[in-house]
């Protein structure tokens, strides 16, 4: 039979983590995260809890491989399009007044999320006075995302959902085809900044019109999301905007009142 | 909402695919109002599929029935829909968590992922029901849920539209019981 972990397994490892390595993972929500460290012990075929923890604990490669394993980097080119169609018609037109735009990822993963962003801020003229901060816990995805390099096999989902967005322009006019991937264009990547960012433990580095972080906050518990709420709220410019994925909210959070809530979106403009 | 919490001691999971609407759809308005415990549904659906199951499936019961939320608290007399395109998952205090990992048997929300994250936490308190369907999804859910200790009940496949999936649990004698599906809601009132 496979290994599983227990309650009290998961906390002996969570301690571990922060006391060898400095990684804390005690504020994740625990279902995920238990069901992750199971797949990796399944994965890697360890026989015990007792030697995949002495392994995490002695082997600082394999801390490497379990970071990269335990996070869910999974994520999608114009993910909701109805989200990306409301950044065209709604947001957008209100940052394009001003002089610079910062836009922070957090959690961006292998940047997906990221290149549409940049697609639109071509569209709309934008790219040129746009930087985009793409960051993540992963040093692993961060490296893919810098690529620009995406399966062809996805391209046809994206284009649907790009179009589904409003997007009026040829999708494969992005990016080169190279076998069977494609090579996004180096106009957009080129207002891009990728660097690891812990959400955890890593405080704030910029003043941002726009925060994007989407399907990060639900891997976490409420206090850590508090924690974050606060994060993003001391890198935003007065009147800049908060964007969550599409079942996370910044209701009964403690900002909530200095922020204002986009109309059915889960997007938040900063207020106050 | 804490008092909630300490009284729910039984949980009902139903997982279904192709076919298991209908079976909801003539379960649902049978149930008893005061149902006394909560029941969570898992549907296979397009990723795109918004709010119209919900309102599709409350419009059959006057029971509250609602997309389960991220951290909220399971309560009892509700019926919850596990939302599409994420996992639905069960915390140690009885809340719900999403996760937006890898399909599973090419499902999101799997079965399977709902079912054994289901039974680690309500173990014998479980009980699990796998509909019709066109896929193995849940057929290992069902295991882990009878490991636990609860009960794995599945529709009698020769009353499903599409048998696969209630077939594929009972050729892997994961199931306790088959029910056709007119007993189903017989069943439920009765636990
Ligand atoms: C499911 S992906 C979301 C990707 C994209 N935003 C989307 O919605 O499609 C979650 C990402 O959050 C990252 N993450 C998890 N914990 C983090 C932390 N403490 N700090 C920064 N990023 C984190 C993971 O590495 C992963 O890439």
């Amino acid at each position: 039979m496979e290994v599983k972990l227990n309650e009290e397994e998961l906390g002996l490892l969570l301690n571990d983590l922060m006391e060898v390595h400095g990684y804390d993972f005690t504020s994740y929500a625990k279902a995920s995260l238990r069901r992750r460290v199971n797949r990796l012990m399944s994965l890697d075929k360890f026989p015990s809890f007792a030697e995949f923890r002495y392994k995490i604990k002695s082997d600082s490669s394999y801390l490497k491989r379990f970071v990269e394993e335990i996070t869910v980097n999974v994520t999608e080119m114009f993910r909701d399009p109805s989200f990306y169609a409301i950044l065209r018609t709604k947001i957008l037109p209100q940052l394009a007044t001003k002089p610079f735009i910062r836009i922070w990822h957090a959690g961006c993963a292998t940047g997906e999320e990221v290149y549409s962003m940049a697609i639109l801020l071509q569209e709309a003229k934008l790219l040129n006075k746009s930087l985009l901060y793409a960051t993540d816990i992963n040093p692993d995805v961060l490296e893919e995302a810098q690529k620009g390099i995406f399966q062809l096999n996805y391209m046809k989902q994206y284009s649907e959902n790009y179009v589904a967005s409003g997007g009026r322009e040829d999708f494969s006019s992005y990016y080169t085809a190279n076998y069977d991937r494609v090579i996004f264009k180096d106009q957009l990547r080129s207002r891009m900044i990728f660097a690891t960012h812990n959400l955890v433990s890593d405080s704030s580095f910029n003043e941002f019109q726009l925060i994007m972080c989407r399907n990060v906050l639900i891997y976490f518990d409420k206090d850590l999301q508090e924690r974050v709420f606060t994060l993003f709220d001391n890198s935003l410019e007065p009147l800049g905007f908060l964007a969550l994925g599409s079942k996370e909210t910044l209701r009964f959070s403690a900002i909530e009142s200095k922020f204002q809530q986009v109309k059915d979106q889960k997007i938040w403009k900063k207020i106050e | 909402m804490e008092k909630d919490r300490v009284n729910i001691q039984r949980v009902i999971i139903i997982g279904g695919s192709a076919g298991s609407l209908e079976v909801l759809l003539e379960v649902l308005p049978q149930l008893k109002h005061d149902l006394k415990i909560p029941i969570i549904l898992v549907m296979h659906r397009k990723a795109t599929a918004e709010s119209t199951l919900v309102n599709l499936l409350s419009s059959r019961t006057s029971i509250c029935l609602k997309e389960a939320e991220e951290k909220e608290h399971i309560r009892n007399n509700c019926i919850y829909l596990a939302p599409a395109d994420y996992h639905l998952l069960f915390e140690d205090d009885l809340s719900f968590s999403l996760d937006y990992s890898e399909k599973i048997n090419y499902s999101r929300p799997s079965i399977d992922v709902s079912f054994e994250s289901a039974a680690e936490v309500f173990k014998d308190n479980l009980v699990a029901i796998l509909l019709s369907g066109a896929n193995s999804d849940g057929t290992n859910g069902l295991r882990e849920v009878q490991q636990r200790g609860g009960l794995s009940i599945v529709q009698d496949p020769a009353t499903a539209e599409v048998s696969f999936m209630p077939r594929s649990a009972v050729d892997a004698k994961v199931a306790d019981k088959t029910i056709a599906v007119t007993e189903l809601a017989n069943f439920i009132n009765q636990l």
